[in-house]
């Protein structure tokens, strides 16, 4: 793929200098510190804002608490960010007039596509291990150790469910010229995913799906039929990921 | 095909090109033959054709119709291949924001393969000759237009390509960035073939050596530029009226297009220019109308006619506007 080095360089370089890099991470690591922390202590906010009242309706906090907030908080804040990062990356180039800038030198097409996917998966990556790291912590601080391999287990599932809605999000960005559409073509699949998940047949193969199989991973546990959801996720992710780059090799600029 | 046209000392040769947007069309089965290490003047108003033509010669966009050659290259074959050999500046350069005018050449220069010293040097020197060595560590989201026009040539004719595609590419320049550019494209002449669309013809007669007019999509005229006003262009008679006599120089311009002889009758700056169809009718006929409508001349002449006047009477009056200098007679 003629390019490819020179372009991955380019687009971390441009995710460090626009501080979109910074700005990811830091409302992850947000995220990640705030869980546990709000796990722990929300018994005595909610005492403090009820007057005492109804205290004593909120059962003692534990770390599966901690842990069901991260990923709570990663499956609708971190979808919503991995849709934000995805939605322009083919999008707005195409609107500015950069794409055409950088295509019409020998730079492959193949290889605009690919570092565009390697950015967003490693910035995405980069963000969720940050906010990982951080809930890890604050949890074994605030609660108990959990254990190491389970918890980054749970993390690599979390991630798995951002990159399905950032896929998509990117084969929208691709199709389409306009940044703010690709956004809505995610967010729609975002909130379908959510309806159909309902669904007993398909629910479980939703990457919604993931986020339940996180919560009991990263507690030490082994969560039943993972298989299916990953796999799901990994053709969504393969099928999005092929079809805009078939898209865009046949696109004029 | 790639063989014939670099056989016959021709950087680019487009065959029936066209290209089609839904009903309209906008390029109407171009045949194009630039030869090698020319300056090419390509002309035309606006919607001509001419930013498609670039588009489908550069591989951004795709034909209808019609197959090209650039650089003994088959546009649309072969990859990175033909980017490898061309030069582009789009007609409205964006760039990235973030980057500064070094890096956004340095970065140019390494999709072109050059490294290290020499990726370098050639920086520096196109930083110098574009003018953009004092902003060269400056963002390029703060330059003005015209700076960024400047990075587009830059960018364009740092990998020294065999050829270079300009799109308007003096159109947001100053007086001296535009003599600058001018003489710089002009130098290329020999070592790059250059395709260059402009809408300033005094540009064009200046550093080409042959002349595209395309309108509607159609190729109307295309030779050496000498050959192209030798050929086209009409006597011309210019009138330049004393001030103060609007009603009887429009007298006059209404009695000039009136007559048998005239191809058409404009006013540039107060100045006559009227274009003949019989030089000889015309020398006998129109001293006698100036008389007879009383109109005082501080200067009647012949004069050569210019690039402007053969686009004009080719792509007829639609495209009065798009020279830029020429008005409607009163």
């Amino acid at each position: 793929m003629t390019g490819l080095r020179l372009l991955l360089r380019k687009e971390i370089r441009e995710q460090a200098r626009t501080m979109r890099l910074l700005a990811v991470v830091a409302v992850f690591a947000f995220l990640g510190l705030l869980s546990p922390v709000f796990a722990r202590y929300v018994r005595e906010i909610v005492e403090a804002v009820g007057g005492g009242q109804f205290g004593g309706l909120i059962p003692e906090p534990t770390a599966g608490d901690a842990v069901a907030q991260f990923t709570k908080n990663i499956g609708q804040f971190g979808v919503l960010i991995a849709i934000l990062v995805a939605m322009g990356s083919v999008a707005a180039e195409k609107e500015r007039g950069t794409a055409a800038f950088l295509l019409s030198k020998p730079i492959g097409r193949g290889a605009f596509v690919t570092a565009k996917i390697v950015a967003i998966g490693t910035l995405l990556a980069a963000a969720l291990g940050m906010g990982g790291v951080l809930c890890w912590i604050y949890t074994t601080i605030l609660f108990e150790p959990l254990p190491a391999l389970g918890f980054a287990g749970a993390v690599a599932l979390m991630w798995l469910s951002l990159a399905a809605f950032a896929a998509v999000t990117f084969l929208a960005s691709v199709v389409t010229r306009s940044a703010l559409a690709a956004g809505g073509i995610g967010f729609g699949v975002f909130v379908a995913t959510g309806i159909l998940s309902a669904l007993p047949t398909i629910g479980p193969f939703m990457p919604t799906s993931l986020w339940g199989a996180a919560d009991a991973m990263a507690l030490g546990g082994v969560p039943d039929g993972l298989a299916g959801p990953v796999l799901a996720s990994l053709a969504l992710i393969l099928a999005a990921l092929g079809l805009a780059w078939w898209s865009f090799r046949r696109q004029e600029l | 095909m790639s063989a014939a046209a670099e056989s016959a000392g021709l950087a680019i040769e487009a065959r029936g090109l066209t290209k089609r947007y839904g009903d309209v069309l906008a390029l109407d089965a171009l045949d194009l033959a630039v030869p090698t290490g020319s300056v090419f003047g390509f002309l035309g108003p606006n919607g001509a054709g001419k930013t498609t033509t670039l588009r489908l010669l550069t591989g951004l966009g795709r034909p209808t119709a019609g197959t090209a050659v650039v650089a003994g290259i088959e546009v649309g074959r072969g990859g990175t291949d033909l980017a490898r050999r061309i030069g582009y500046l789009d007609q409205d350069p964006r760039f990235y924001g973030w980057m500064s005018g070094r890096e956004l050449l340095t970065f140019v220069g390494r999709a072109y393969g050059l490294a290290g010293a020499t990726l370098r040097s050639r920086v520096d020197e196109v930083l110098e000759t574009v003018g953009l060595a004092d902003a060269a560590q400056r963002r390029v989201g703060g330059y003005s237009g015209g700076m960024r026009q400047r990075l587009g040539v830059g960018q364009a004719v740092l990998p020294r390509p065999a050829v270079l595609f300009l799109d308007e590419p003096v159109s947001a320049l100053d007086p001296e960035g535009r003599r600058d550019t001018l003489e710089l494209i002009g130098r290329l002449r020999g070592a790059s073939t250059v395709l260059m669309s402009t809408h300033i013809l005094t540009d064009v007669e200046r550093i080409c050596d042959r002349v595209a007019i395309l309108d509607h999509g159609r190729l109307v005229a295309e030779a050496r530029m000498g050959d192209l006003l030798a050929r086209n262009a009409r006597p011309i008679l210019e009138m330049d009226p004393e001030p103060g006599q609007d009603l009887a120089v429009a007298s006059l311009a209404a009695a000039l297009r009136a007559a048998a002889w005239t191809r058409d009758v404009r006013a540039e700056h107060g100045i006559l220019r009227v274009v003949v169809t019989d030089a000889e009718l015309a020398a006998a006929e129109a001293l006698p109308l100036v008389v007879a409508t009383g109109v005082r001349l501080a200067r009647f002449e012949r004069v050569r006619p210019t690039l402007e006047d053969v686009f004009l009477q080719l792509v007829g009056a639609d495209a009065a506007g798009a020279p830029g200098s020429t008005e409607p007679a009163p």
